[in-house]
């Protein structure tokens, strides 16, 4: 009997492999038919929009089922809170008045989001009306893919004006206008980013833990670089290499790709030098972002004096309701850091042969200019908005004060650090190289190449992902 | 003159009453038939196809398809990265394949010879193949988060003295390989022993009594008769493995997040073929899957050769 039982065990498990190998093919193909099968159970419209014809005046909403395209939760439970109209219904789906929302959400983890929207679009003329994609959402990495396109519709298209607009921060609006200037898509967000560094560290190894005098500790790349080397002495680490590389490459001359070849910036090639001297010297590590080894800085026995990061880093990513960590004990302090940079942010487009302008309109004017609805947003979820009164506003009184900030209002900076932004020489490649090139480099940060060899790699792996751009 | 129109009326009615069965062999291979062509034949022909194309995307821009001969083969050849990543596939293949038949036909030898009469047979057997049930990209996680800097392999190693400070698993050509062949050897040693068990246990048993008598040891046993009859199954095991080999792509590509670091030393063929699929460039990843086909058929027909040349 028993023996039977393990034969039978045994059986199971090697039919089990068989299956196993056909998993992924499976799984795969069930995905691409859900997101296919998600907007056809609604009625069929048969009208079509133009809304060339019109600048300002929009057609009337001819559309019923309103198609959102995003990677993540966010947006949708920033509509179901602050867009007053819209009604839940379940998981995927919502109302706004007779319209239905139906939210397409693909995770962009291996491009997937970006894959999926790509095939949205690129059917989008021969789509029915009820599958057109209306709103998707992008990130700044990769904006340009989509914003320089004519499958995203200019604002102004929408009647929506300059003048609507004008609270907003203008590096919000540099990442999405495209090369013949109209402004494509807006942010609720505005997410200037500095250095989040350990209070504790900083009055053991400066004496002070002040965010003036930390930042004047930190006020450029020299400074910097002499202070990464006390605090190395004192047995931290500064930061990780992948840290800094956004403040670098946030603040370069030109873009990566010009006339179809890689060109690499004068300040991306201080990262390189400045980084490989740190490392060698023990103040900085190589760690990948998000990784186990990266996030042990949270916790004071990580030894790590800083992060750079805005502020939806130190709100959600520093760990705070866990015990132990230094977020949890307001430990952390914030300045604006050598330069300044943003990190991150959603920016919403409205899609070329919507059938409902007026809505799209709506949800982009309220989501982003609504100074009621964005100081909401901002006590509600943390977010820093997109509104220079509203952050005005905030660093004016104490309920912008972090406990995990150990008390400090870092709106000011936050303020300060939008303000200063520049983003004129973002490209479409961005995000590609921008990747490929710190995995490159930290081929030459650990000693595994000379830096010829690894912006040799780099060139490498840019021509295989863009194959129309050169490398010599 | 009568009889033999008799004779060949008998034989014309005899064949008309015979029953046909060929027939229902060709209608049980239709699905078989059916199933080749639609999943196999005609992606491998439209590869061979789309290898003649200019055809990619950039961003939202399709460029192509426009016809371009023979210029995919020819960069793919020029720009010397093929022969790299073969070197580096067959490279890890090897590592892992060799302590992984060793191990098989050791495990295989014991478990069916009668003499020993180990116990909890079945067991066993389960719990070496266990190891193939679980994904291979959640076995490569695993391993990710085992070695990482600041993973428990490097604390237990700092803790017993061994380092000083974290050792980069991660960050050294020979220790990235050595993780990969590791893995792909656990994961599939179970497999091959299973084969090699079936092999083994289709030998006739009066051979292994015969020599027993003749007063033979076990190593000559294990030599002389195990081995040799064993040699279809091994050449069946290795071309299988080679194969499989050759399109390794799913530990590599996870434990070194598809980089194939450091400096793409552990990154296999079908690795930088995915690299050519960020930009749907169907034209040069096509032109590799050409001849990633021609030189696995070419490998297949070296070992089928090299390993059945003795018999004869």
């Amino acid at each position: 009997m028993k023996k039977r039982l393990v034969s039978l065990l045994a059986i199971a498990t090697m039919t089990a492999t068989m299956f196993a190998a056909c998993g992924s093919s499976e799984t795969a193909s069930t995905d691409t038919a859900s997101s296919d099968s998600t907007s056809t159970e609604e009625t069929t419209a048969t009208e079509t929009t133009d809304t060339a014809d019109a600048a300002v005046e929009l057609p009337e909403d001819t559309g019923k089922v309103l198609n959102i395209y995003g990677w993540n939760e966010e947006f949708k439970s920033r509509l179901t809170d602050h867009y007053a109209d819209y009604t839940e219904v379940d998981a995927t789906h919502g109302k706004i008045g007779d319209v239905d929302v139906v939210w397409n959400i693909t995770p962009s983890t291996d491009n997937a989001y970006q894959n999926n929207l790509d095939e949205a679009l690129l059917a989008q003329e021969s789509a029915s009306a009820d599958d057109k994609v209306d709103l998707f959402l992008v990130e700044a990495d990769y904006a340009l893919k989509y914003v320089d396109t004519d499958y995203a519709m200019p604002l102004k298209d929408l009647g929506i004006t300059d003048a609507d607009l004008a609270d907003q921060y203008k590096y919000t609006q540099d990442i999405v206008t495209d090369s013949n200037g109209n402004l494509k898509g807006a942010s609720w967000q505005a997410c200037s980013a500095g250095f989040i560094y350990n209070r504790e560290a900083a009055k053991e190894i400066l004496g002070t833990d002040d965010p003036d005098e930390v930042q004047a500790a930190v006020a450029d790349w020299s400074k910097y670089n002499e202070t990464a080397a006390k605090v190395a002495d004192a047995g931290y680490k500064m930061c990780s290499v992948n840290d800094t590389y956004r403040v670098y490459s946030n603040n370069v001359s030109g873009k990566w790709v010009q006339d179809g070849k890689v060109v690499i910036d004068k300040n991306i090639e201080k990262w390189v030098d400045d980084s490989k001297e740190l490392v060698d010297a023990n103040a900085e590590t190589t760690d990948d972002l998000w990784g186990d080894d990266w996030a042990k800085g949270k916790r004071p026995e990580g030894k790590i004096f800083g992060y750079f990061g805005p502020a939806w880093f130190f709100n959600f990513c520093l760990d705070a309701d866990q015990e132990g960590t230094i977020a949890n004990k307001g430990g952390w302090g914030y300045c604006v850091g050598p330069q300044s940079y943003y990190w991150g942010g959603t920016w919403i487009c409205a899609a070329t042969g919507t059938d409902n302008a007026n809505l799209v309109k709506d949800i982009i004017l309220t989501m982003t200019t609504d100074k009621a609805v964005l100081k909401d947003i901002a006590q509600k979820d943390a977010d820093c908005v997109n509104s220079k009164t509203v952050l005005k506003e905030l660093a004016s009184d104490d309920s912008g004060n972090l406990d995990l900030l150990g008390g400090q209002n870092p709106y000011a900076q936050l303020a300060e650090g939008a303000e200063k932004v520049d983003l004129s020489n973002l490209s479409a490649y961005d995000q590609g190289c921008n990747e490929e090139f710190q995995k490159a480099m930290k081929n030459y940060f650990q000693g595994n190449a000379t830096k010829d060899e690894a912006l040799d790699m780099f060139k490498k792996a840019i021509v295989e992902k863009y194959p129309d751009v050169t490398a010599e | 003159m009568r009889p033999v129109l008799k004779a060949k009326g008998a034989f014309m009615a005899k064949k008309s009453k015979v029953v046909r069965y060929n027939k229902w062999g060709y209608i049980f291979l239709i699905p078989f038939l059916v199933v080749f062509i639609v999943f196999q034949l005609i992606p491998l022909v439209s590869t061979v196809y789309n290898s003649f194309f200019e055809n990619y995307r950039s961003g939202l821009t399709q460029i192509g398809p426009n016809f371009v001969g023979l210029e995919n083969y020819k960069t793919i050849i020029t720009n010397g990265d093929l022969p790299l990543y073969l070197k580096n596939t067959m490279i890890m293949w090897i590592l892992g394949f060799i302590p992984q038949i060793l191990l098989s036909l050791l495990l295989g030898a014991w478990f069916t010879d009668p003499s020993l009469r180990l116990k909890c047979q079945t067991f066993f057997k389960t719990v070496i193949y266990m190891p193939n049930l679980i994904m291979a990209s959640a076995f490569a996680m695993l391993f990710f988060t085992l070695f990482a800097d600041g993973g428990p392999i490097n604390s237990m190693l700092i803790q017993a003295g061994v380092f000083k400070e974290a050792f980069k698993f991660m960050s050294h050509a020979g220790t990235v390989r050595g993780l990969v062949a590791t893995m792909n050897c656990l994961m599939w040693f179970g497999n091959t022993t299973i084969l090699l068990m079936a092999g083994m246990m289709g030998i006739d048993p009066s051979l292994f009594e015969a020599a027993q008598v003749d007063g033979a040891t076990a190593n000559q046993i294990f030599y002389k008769i195990t081995l040799p009859l064993l040699r279809p199954i091994l050449v069946y095991v290795m071309i299988t493995s080679l194969i499989g080999g050759l399109q390794m792509f799913d530990v590599p590509q996870i434990l070194t997040n598809g980089t194939g670091d450091p400096m793409r030393s552990s990154m296999t063929l079908i690795m930088y073929l995915n690299k050519h699929l960020f930009s749907k460039n169907f034209g040069l990843a096509g032109a590799l899957s050409v001849y990633m086909f021609i030189i696995t058929g070419i490998l297949s027909l070296l070992v089928y050769k090299f390993t059945n040349s003795e018999k004869k």
